[in-house]
């Protein structure tokens, strides 16, 4: 019986083992398949409503890309701030201080509790009544910082927080202080619990710097309604604009990916197969 | 504790010293340790002499409170009253209010003094094996990277573990993770090494390599106090067993006293549910030794 059950189980082992090649490559070829009807679609929908004019495109899109540079500017600059705020949020809303815990809480509060909108126009056109008078990009950095600070200060918590204790009682029990436990071993790993979260926001941030349009900060948005407008071709702009977001978005889900595939040496994830 | 039957009463007998030549200094000295977790009194008055060289096993029941005295010596837990001194650093419990800042260094002074080994292994996941062994001589008693490093490298070779060098934690199997941990507690040159059921969460296979390595640590005089419910290691190389009993020691001694001649009837009842019929070896046989055993026509083996 057993040296029957060798081959045969060989040969059914094989058969299971081409099905499920055969089955995820035609699943992917459907999945590529919805896309491009989508995205054919929806270019076709275009052309035969409108005229792209491929002139005027021409002519402004230099001048729309130069919204570009500002964009990415103002959303690193912003996320920068964001972190720094979030880690200083996340000490505060972990501390035994009542003062200090009072007020992280607080910040959290409130950045949380107004629209980031509100925030930007609020610096911009409220606080010189007060003789506080800002640029628009300093402006913009500061609303987009202090609000997303305030949303990473809960996901920095919570990451700190999600690292075992075993880890606090054996750098503990090896003599390390309080401080040294939590800069060596405690935030490495609340770090790699936190990137996917971090990523998810500097992408969301990516979008919402385009708020700051508002304040006639001239980034993208602004640029293409800029061109747009006065030429009644909106349609072609924001289009143009639309791509270049989702074009930046996709770029930087690719870094994140990778960021993400990195971290993870020594993680369990890493299993045979999948990397 | 479990509510059944009468509570004895203990009296502060003065238990045996240990076995010892006269005049030596002890290591570590636990002076009546209380704690309580709220209004439950888990410690009752648990005290301690160790010296250089020795090999403490406490065994007990779970629940009777082992592992919170072990974490109390290093005051993992704090302590509710009572003293601990290891080596030339000694602390008194504080259970209310801060400590000033002399006394958190002199704690810290004590933990880099016990290196402590726990039953979840606790490696730290971010850093390799080797990181993980030079992460604490670096950054607490301020070696050269290079020294701590070939220091590190030494133990490695001790627990057998030189070529995972560079792995991470979780490239290891439970019996490597743990025999790292042993490592790491080692680099940071401890005055004793306190184990907390460092098998416990073993797959049974792989408890024997752990097992191995502690008793060589043992045999070449380390100073150790290990928790653990393994039985033959306390037999084979503790000097001395304290048996714990709802948060008391109740008997101290060799193992031949201990396990083979206890003379207290809790500890009695602990090692007849324990080791089962067979609890001095000259008792009867299981039928499974029966079984391994070659020797002599008892009478038919299992078909």
């Amino acid at each position: 019986m057993t040296s029957l059950a060798g081959p045969v189980n060989q040969v059914l082992g094989e058969q299971i083992l081409a099905g499920e090649r055969s089955r995820s490559r035609r699943w992917r070829v459907q999945f590529m398949l919805a896309w491009l009807v989508i995205v054919a679609a929806l270019v076709a929908f275009v052309l035969i409503t409108i005229n792209l004019d491929t002139q005027f495109i021409a002519k402004w899109l230099p001048f729309i890309l130069t919204g570009v540079p500002v964009t990415i500017f103002v959303s690193f600059a912003s996320i920068t701030l964001a972190v720094i705020l979030a880690v200083l949020g996340a000490l505060g809303r972990l501390s035994v201080n009542p003062y200090v815990n009072g007020l992280a809480s607080f910040y959290v509060s409130f950045f949380r509790g107004t629209p980031l909108l509100l925030q930007i126009v609020f610096i911009y056109f409220a606080l010189p009544q007060m003789g506080l008078v800002l640029p628009e990009i300093p402006t913009g950095i500061i609303a987009l910082g202090f609000n997303y600070g305030a949303y990473m200060t809960e996901v920095f918590r919570s990451g700190i927080q999600a690292v075992p204790h075993g880890q606090t009682e054996a750098a503990l029990s090896l003599g390390m202080s309080g401080g040294t436990t939590f800069r060596r071993i405690i935030v490495p790993q609340a770090f790699r619990i936190v990137t996917p979260a971090i990523g998810n926001d500097f992408i969301a941030m990516l979008k919402d710097s385009s708020l700051v349009s508002v304040i006639s900060v001239h980034e993208l948005l602004y640029q293409a309604q800029v061109a747009g407008r006065p030429n009644h071709k909106s349609m072609q702009t924001l289009l143009i604009a639309a791509m270049v977001y989702w074009i930046l978005t996709i770029a930087f889900s690719f870094f994140q990916a990778r960021l993400e595939r990195r971290q993870a040496v020594g993680d369990r994830s890493r299993r045979p197969g999948s990397g | 504790m479990n509510g059944q039957g009468i509570v004895h009463e203990i009296h502060p007998v003065e238990l045996p010293g240990p076995l010892v030549p006269a005049g030596a200094e002890p290591i570590v000295r636990a002076t009546k340790i209380e704690k309580y977790f709220g209004r439950n009194h888990v410690l009752r008055g648990c005290s301690m002499t160790v010296y250089p060289r020795e090999t403490i096993t406490i065994l007990g029941r779970s629940g009777s409170g082992k592992s919170t005295f072990l974490r109390c010596l290093n005051f993992l837990e704090e302590p509710s009253a009572g003293r601990v001194e290891i080596d030339d650093t000694a602390v008194e419990a504080r259970p209310l209010g801060d400590r000033p800042r002399a006394e958190r260094e002199r704690i810290r002074k004590l933990r880099t003094d016990a290196g402590m080994v726990f039953q979840e292994f606790n490696l730290f996941p971010h850093l390799s094996v080797i990181g993980n062994l030079v992460e604490a001589p670096v950054h607490v008693k301020h070696v050269a990277r290079p020294a701590a490093t070939e220091l590190a490298e030494s133990y490695l070779e001790k627990v057998g573990l030189i070529d995972k060098r560079n792995e991470y934690p979780s490239r290891l199997s439970g019996g490597q993770r743990q025999r790292v941990a042993i490592a790491r507690a080692l680099t940071m040159e401890p005055k004793v090494l306190l184990f907390d059921e460092p098998t416990s969460a073993l797959d049974p296979s792989l408890v024997g390599e752990v097992l191995k390595v502690m008793e060589s640590l043992a045999h070449e005089g380390r100073t150790m106090i290990v928790v653990t419910h393994e039985m033959q290691f306390a037999r084979e190389a503790a000097d001395r067993i304290y048996y714990m009993h709802e948060g008391q020691f109740v008997e101290i001694g060799p193992h031949t006293q201990v396990i083979d001649d206890p003379q207290d009837p809790r500890t009695r009842e602990f090692l007849a549910r324990f080791l089962g019929p067979s609890r001095s070896r000259q008792a009867a046989a299981t039928p499974q030794d029966e079984a391994v055993a070659p020797p002599p026509a008892v009478g038919p083996g299992p078909v």
